[in-house]
Parts: structure tokens; C-alpha cells; sequence
């Protein structure tokens, strides 16, 4: 059971990872206008594939805002980890490490503050996604697009504190930052799962990140529903609870 | 030794320096090969049907048409890779002692370009590799192959050029670090991924005017349809535009950085 002071520390670590985007507004800037891009140019570019029969929806960005939502919370979350790099690299690390607070407290602070960071792309997104004509997907499936988005940004965040863990240096942000990006788009991501051609279908069919999707999708072209919802949640948690696992693991060792 | 044999040397030299730098820091080489390479693969995989949309042009198969796309893609983000490392040297002192140096300044931004060259060159040999072993065909043969490992590694130094320009301008990796995603804006504005006729407006407009669709065209042309001499000129107008904007940019952003020592 959490104690209060737990729980403070873990909020002290959220508000510091909070505090960076309001001191330095710039450096955030690249984590929204990214996905936001992507968007917008992958509805240009693939926009006519709405034409193929067995298309879900006849408006490509749609299809895509659900995907760019997972793309922002996971980059931010691979940023987490590129930022506890820096701090590693900095030194500020160790002093963090001889503070009180249990490691599984600095851990969850770490990875939350991901979470509350994902609402800007997230916002952001679904703002610029309502004005090109997205359809609203009602606020249910507003609000587990938005929560299932948070928790892929801890799961990203569970990630890069690994390999930051396991790399010590802001060199490993590529690897970060592939992973997320392999994760997210190596799924029915441009296309319903039966219009993937080659090796891709057969990685999507397999990705977990693809329940994930599609659960977030649904509301945007469809209903909502508990056979779409519960393989999504199930799949989060299960990617969450092992990479979190894996990260606290990596945080224990550290001094050992 | 003339001061023509001289700067040869010295262009090799901080070119041999920069390629090196590229291959140890994997942050350097992960935009230029990593990410253009995942970006092809979930492109062909994702959207491979859309060669069965009616106005789709005849080719042989949906990774033929993308390579040139991947290829132009991997040069933007080598240009913008030369212009944080020429950034980073001007961060660490190391461009104030090449111009304490006697050296034409010059010099010290083409050595940068001969490596993003060379990079380029590299790339394109990468994608062609891969494309070939996806089962890619190279309508134009070992012309065309070669053909495109030229314009590749041209249309990097033009990119490069621009990067060094921003480098010069700005003085600091993270303000040509930000200009990452205008990459994709430009790219998502022309047809390197998607034949011009199926855009949606308004980039199949703007398309038709972005050198970039002339560079993607005229470097897809040996791979899905063959050689073609106008695609050619056309994709060598199009790295000539970019590369003089570059190259007054950069000469003008060199001069303004030795005034203001």
C-alpha cells in the first residue's frame, strides 16, 4: 500500500517533469508538431487509399488520428527516457537515487510524468484533427482514446528508463525512439489488417500494439464496443506490466 | 604543393573527419539509414495495395516505387545530420581554429559536403540493396543503378549545403535539430511517396512545384520505369535549385559569421 509520503514523492517527480515544459516550452515543441505532421501528411499522401474496397472509413485522417495519438504518447514516453539519460549523464541521477523515497516511487513518478505530458500531443492532435472534419467519436470513446494514449505514454516512458538504465547515455535515443516507432506503425496503422501486404500483415497480426489501436480507433469509425475495448486494455497492461517490470528491475541493480 | 592540390587535401581530410563522425555517434547515422529504412518498410507493407487504385501508374511493385522516396528522405535528414555536426563544431570551438588556420574558409564547409556526399552515395546503396533483396527490380539496369547512386549523392550535398547554411546562420545543433520535421512537411508536400495525380489537395498542387518531386521523380524513373532523360535533367534542375539556394545561404551566412568574429 502506497504510504502518503510515496505518493508525494511521486507527484514531486511529476511536477518536475512538468516544470521542464513550462521552463523550456521549446523542447516540447518537437514532441507535438511531429505527430501533427505526420497527420497531416500522411492523410495527403495515402488520403486515396479510402478508395480500396474494404477500407473502413472514407476519411483517411480518421483511420490516421488514432495512430498519431499512440505516435506522440509513445515519443513522449521515449523522451522520458532520453531526458533520464541526460540526467544520468548530468550526475543528477545519483542523487536521486540516495533519496528516501523507495525505487519503485522513483520509478512510477518517472514513467507518470510521461502520461501527464501526453495530454499536449494529445490535445493538440485531436484539436487539429476536429477542424480538418475528424469524426467525433463521442465522449466515451473520447476518453478511452485518451486514456488508453496516457498509459502507451507510460508504457514508452517504462521503455526508454531501460534502455536509459541499460545505456547510461543520450546515445541510445535512437533505440528509443525506433522501438516506439517500430511498435506503433509496424501494426494495421496505414490500413485495416486485411489490406497489409507481405511481412507486415503477419508482425501486425501479432503486434500487441495493434489491439492497442484498434481499441482507440473503434470509437472514431464505429461504436464502441467490449469486444474491441477489453483486447486493447488487455494487451496495454500486459506490455506495461512487463516493461515497467523490466525498467524496476534495471533501477534495483543500479548501485548493487 | 599548389593551393589547388592544398585545399584538395584539406576537403578530404575534414570530409574523411566528418564521415567518421557519422559512423561513431549513432545518432548521426540513425536518421539517415534507421529511420528511412522502417519508414520504407511499414510505407510498402501498409500501403503496398495501392498500386490496385485505377490511376496508379504500371510498376512492378509498390517498394520500386517507394525506394526513390526513402532515398530522397535518407538525403534531406544526411543534409540536416551535416548541419548539427557543423554546428556542433562551431559549439566546440573546433570552425575557429580551421579559421585561424591557413585554409580558404571555404574550404571548411566543402570538406562538410564531400562527407554528406558520401553519405549519400552510402545510403543509396543501402536502399537499392535492400529494395533488390525485397525483390525490387531496377528497370534501367547497372545505368540506372548507377544513375541513381549519382543523384543521391548530388542531391545530399544540396541538402547538405542548406544544412550548412543553418549551422553557420545559427551557431547551435539544437536550432538545426528543430527544423527535423519542416523535412517532412517538404516531403509530404511533393510526390516522393505517392504518385502526384492520387494527392489530396492542396499538396498535389503544391507538389507540382516542389523541386523535390523533380529530385524523387527523376531518381524513381531508372528504378520503376526505365531511362529517361528528361526525369534526369528534371531531378538535376531540381538539386540545382536546392544547391544554390545552399550554397549563397551558406556563403552568405560564412561571411556574416567572420564580420561578427
Amino acid at each position: 500500500m502506497p504510504s502518503r509520503a510515496n505518493l508525494a514523492s511521486v507527484w514531486a517527480l511529476m511536477r518536475k517533469a512538468t516544470n521542464e515544459v513550462v521552463r523550456v516550452p521549446g523542447a516540447a515543441i518537437p514532441g507535438i508538431l511531429a505527430p501533427t505532421i505526420f497527420m497531416l501528411g500522411l492523410t495527403s499522401v495515402f488520403g486515396k487509399l479510402t478508395l480500396l474496397p474494404g477500407f473502413a472509413t472514407d476519411e483517411y485522417m480518421t483511420f490516421i488520428l488514432p495512430v498519431s495519438l499512440m505516435q506522440g504518447a509513445g515519443f513522449t514516453g521515449a523522451a522520458t527516457g532520453v531526458n533520464l539519460a541526460r540526467d544520468i549523464e548530468l550526475g543528477w541521477f545519483d542523487r536521486l537515487i540516495l533519496a528516501p523515497p523507495p525505487r519503485w516511487v522513483l520509478l512510477t513518478g518517472t514513467v507518470l510524468s510521461a502520461s501527464l505530458r501526453a495530454l499536449m500531443p494529445i490535445t493538440v492532435l485531436l484539436i487539429v484533427g476536429f477542424a480538418f472534419g475528424v469524426n467525433f467519436p463521442g465522449v466515451g470513446g473520447l476518453a478511452l482514446a485518451v486514456l488508453l494514449s496516457c498509459a502507451f505514454a507510460a508504457t514508452a516512458a517504462s521503455w526508454g528508463v531501460m534502455l536509459a538504465l541499460r545505456f547510461k547515455t543520450q546515445s541510445a535515443a535512437p533505440l528509443m525512439q525506433a522501438g516506439i516507432f517500430m511498435a506503433v506503425l509496424f501494426t494495421a496503422s496505414y490500413a485495416p489488417l486485411e489490406l497489409l501486404t507481405g511481412w507486415l500483415h503477419d508482425v501486425a497480426e501479432i503486434n500487441p500494439v495493434t489491439q492497442i489501436i484498434d481499441a482507440v480507433r473503434q470509437g472514431f469509425i464505429g461504436n464502441v464496443t467490449w469486444g474491441d475495448t477489453l483486447p486493447g486494455l488487455a494487451a496495454l497492461a500486459g506490455l506495461l506490466g512487463l516493461l515497467y517490470g523490466l525498467a524496476l528491475r534495471g533501477l534495483h541493480r543500479v548501485g548493487a | 604543393m599548389s593551393g589547388l592540390a592544398a585545399d584538395l587535401r584539406v576537403i578530404a581530410a575534414l570530409g574523411r573527419r566528418a564521415v567518421n563522425q557519422a559512423f561513431r555517434r549513432p545518432q548521426f547515422l540513425a536518421p539517415i539509414v534507421v529511420f528511412p529504412t522502417l519508414f520504407l518498410a511499414v510505407n510498402t507493407g501498409g500501403a503496398g495495395r495501392a498500386i490496385d487504385l485505377p490511376s496508379f501508374p504500371h510498376v512492378h511493385g509498390f517498394l520500386d516505387f517507394q525506394l526513390a522516396g526513402s532515398m530522397v528522405q535518407s538525403t534531406m535528414l544526411a543534409g540536416v545530420s551535416a548541419g548539427i555536426s557543423l554546428a556542433l563544431d562551431i559549439e566546440i570551438g573546433f570552425i575557429d581554429r580551421l579559421i585561424a588556420a591557413p585554409v580558404r574558409r571555404s574550404v571548411i564547409v566543402l570538406g562538410r559536403l564531400v562527407a554528406t556526399m558520401v553519405l549519400g552515395a552510402l545510403s543509396a546503396l543501402w536502399f537499392l540493396t535492400v529494395g533488390l533483396i525485397f525483390g525490387a527490380h531496377i528497370q534501367g539496369g547497372v545505368p540506372g543503378f548507377l544513375l541513381v547512386v549519382l543523384l543521391v549523392a548530388l542531391c545530399a550535398a544540396a541538402f547538405g549545403s542548406v544544412g550548412a547554411a543553418l549551422a553557420l546562420k545559427s551557431g547551435k545543433a539544437s536550432v538545426v535539430q528543430g527544423i527535423f520535421p519542416l523535412v517532412f512537411v517538404v516531403l509530404f508536400l511533393s510526390s516522393a511517396y505517392f504518385p502526384r495525380d492520387l494527392l489530396l489537395q492542396p499538396a498535389e498542387t503544391i507538389a507540382q512545384w516542389n523541386p523535390m518531386s523533380f529530385i524523387a521523380e527523376g531518381i524513381r524513373e531508372p528504378i520503376a520505369f526505365g531511362m529517361d532523360t528528361g526525369h534526369t535533367l528534371k531531378a538535376l534542375l531540381g538539386i540545382g535549385i536546392v544547391g544554390a539556394i545552399g550554397a549563397a545561404l551558406s556563403s552568405w551566412a560564412l561571411r556574416a559569421r567572420l564580420r561578427s568574429g
